[in-house]
């Protein structure tokens, strides 16, 4: 298979449906699931065109970065979320809409 | 090596797909892990092992843990002895068990077949990608570094039990709500 195309097509509905999952959940957890899907969807992206477009190792090592930034977004969300159990004693975004405190 | 990636990828869509339509948090989590393991296995199929590695270790490994750890630490009440009874069900884990299982035996496919050899092209391996990271990409490896000990300070710093600040004016202030 020499083509980029069903490559980029599963990185698009991957990325759709991490998309959709940040916007329908309701748990806060499952809202960081979603931007974990997208970042995933981008990872996908990246090293199909590091092994079509670039034929190098350069999007491969961006990859590797995204990785890291997923990592420690999930350490500092996780927290926050944590945080906000313990304050409000829910996950539930919804009724989170007054952050003073 | 064409209808490989094919099924890798449907099981990638069905199980991203899963991971919104379950409710509970624990089955989400199982269905994303198996999202990442297909991953994996394009990033194989496509002549990158290590970032498939890499991907397995961190997202499906280290993420997920922290995933399950929170999960659990937001103990909800009386919910939560309800949801454990259904984290044990047969239902649950079965589905997630059966996509693992395809992914399985495509890996071992691989492996046994062809040697290592990807859909077209050369395999990028290690040794290369461990290479540029350490001279062209070095800035790069200091700063992420630098980001992760500050995600680690950070995290840290929000989820530690504050000590309970006593002043009159911040009591008052509390007592009203």
């Amino acid at each position: 298979m020499n083509s980029i195309i069903p490559y980029l097509i599963v990185g698009a509905i991957v990325f759709v449906l991490g998309i959709f999952t940040i916007v329908y959940k309701k748990n806060a957890v499952g809202i960081l699931m979603g931007v974990e899907l997208v970042l995933n969807s981008v990872n996908i992206n990246f090293i199909a065109f590091a092994k079509f477009v670039d034929t190098g190792i350069h999007g491969q090592i961006i990859s590797i970065f995204v990785i890291i930034l997923a990592a420690a977004e999930a350490a500092i969300a996780l927290a926050i979320i944590l945080n906000i159990y313990r304050m409000k004693a829910t996950v539930d975004v919804t009724q989170l809409n007054k952050m003073k405190h | 090596m064409t209808i490989l990636f094919y099924i890798a990828a449907i099981i990638a869509i069905i199980s991203t797909i899963m991971v919104i339509t379950r409710t509970n948090v624990i089955h989400a989590l199982l269905y994303m892990v198996v999202s990442l393991l297909a991953t994996a296995v394009m990033f194989f199929l496509i002549g990158a092992p290590f970032i498939a590695a890499l991907e397995i270790m961190i997202y499906a490994g280290a993420i997920t843990v922290l995933f399950v750890f929170v999960v659990m630490m937001l103990n909800l009440g009386e919910e939560a002895v309800k949801q454990e009874k259904q984290w044990l069900s047969f239902s649950g884990w079965i589905f997630p068990a059966f996509l693992s299982l395809i992914l399985l035996l495509e890996v071992i496919f691989i492996i046994s077949s062809s040697g290592s050899v990807p859909i077209s092209g050369k395999v990028i391996d290690p040794k290369l990608v461990g290479q540029s990271l350490f001279t062209t990409y070095l800035i790069g490896v200091e700063l992420s570094a630098i980001l992760l000990l500050a995600g680690i300070i950070g995290a840290y710093h929000l989820a530690r039990r504050k000590k309970k600040v006593v002043h009159r004016f911040l009591e008052l202030e509390g007592a009203e709500e």
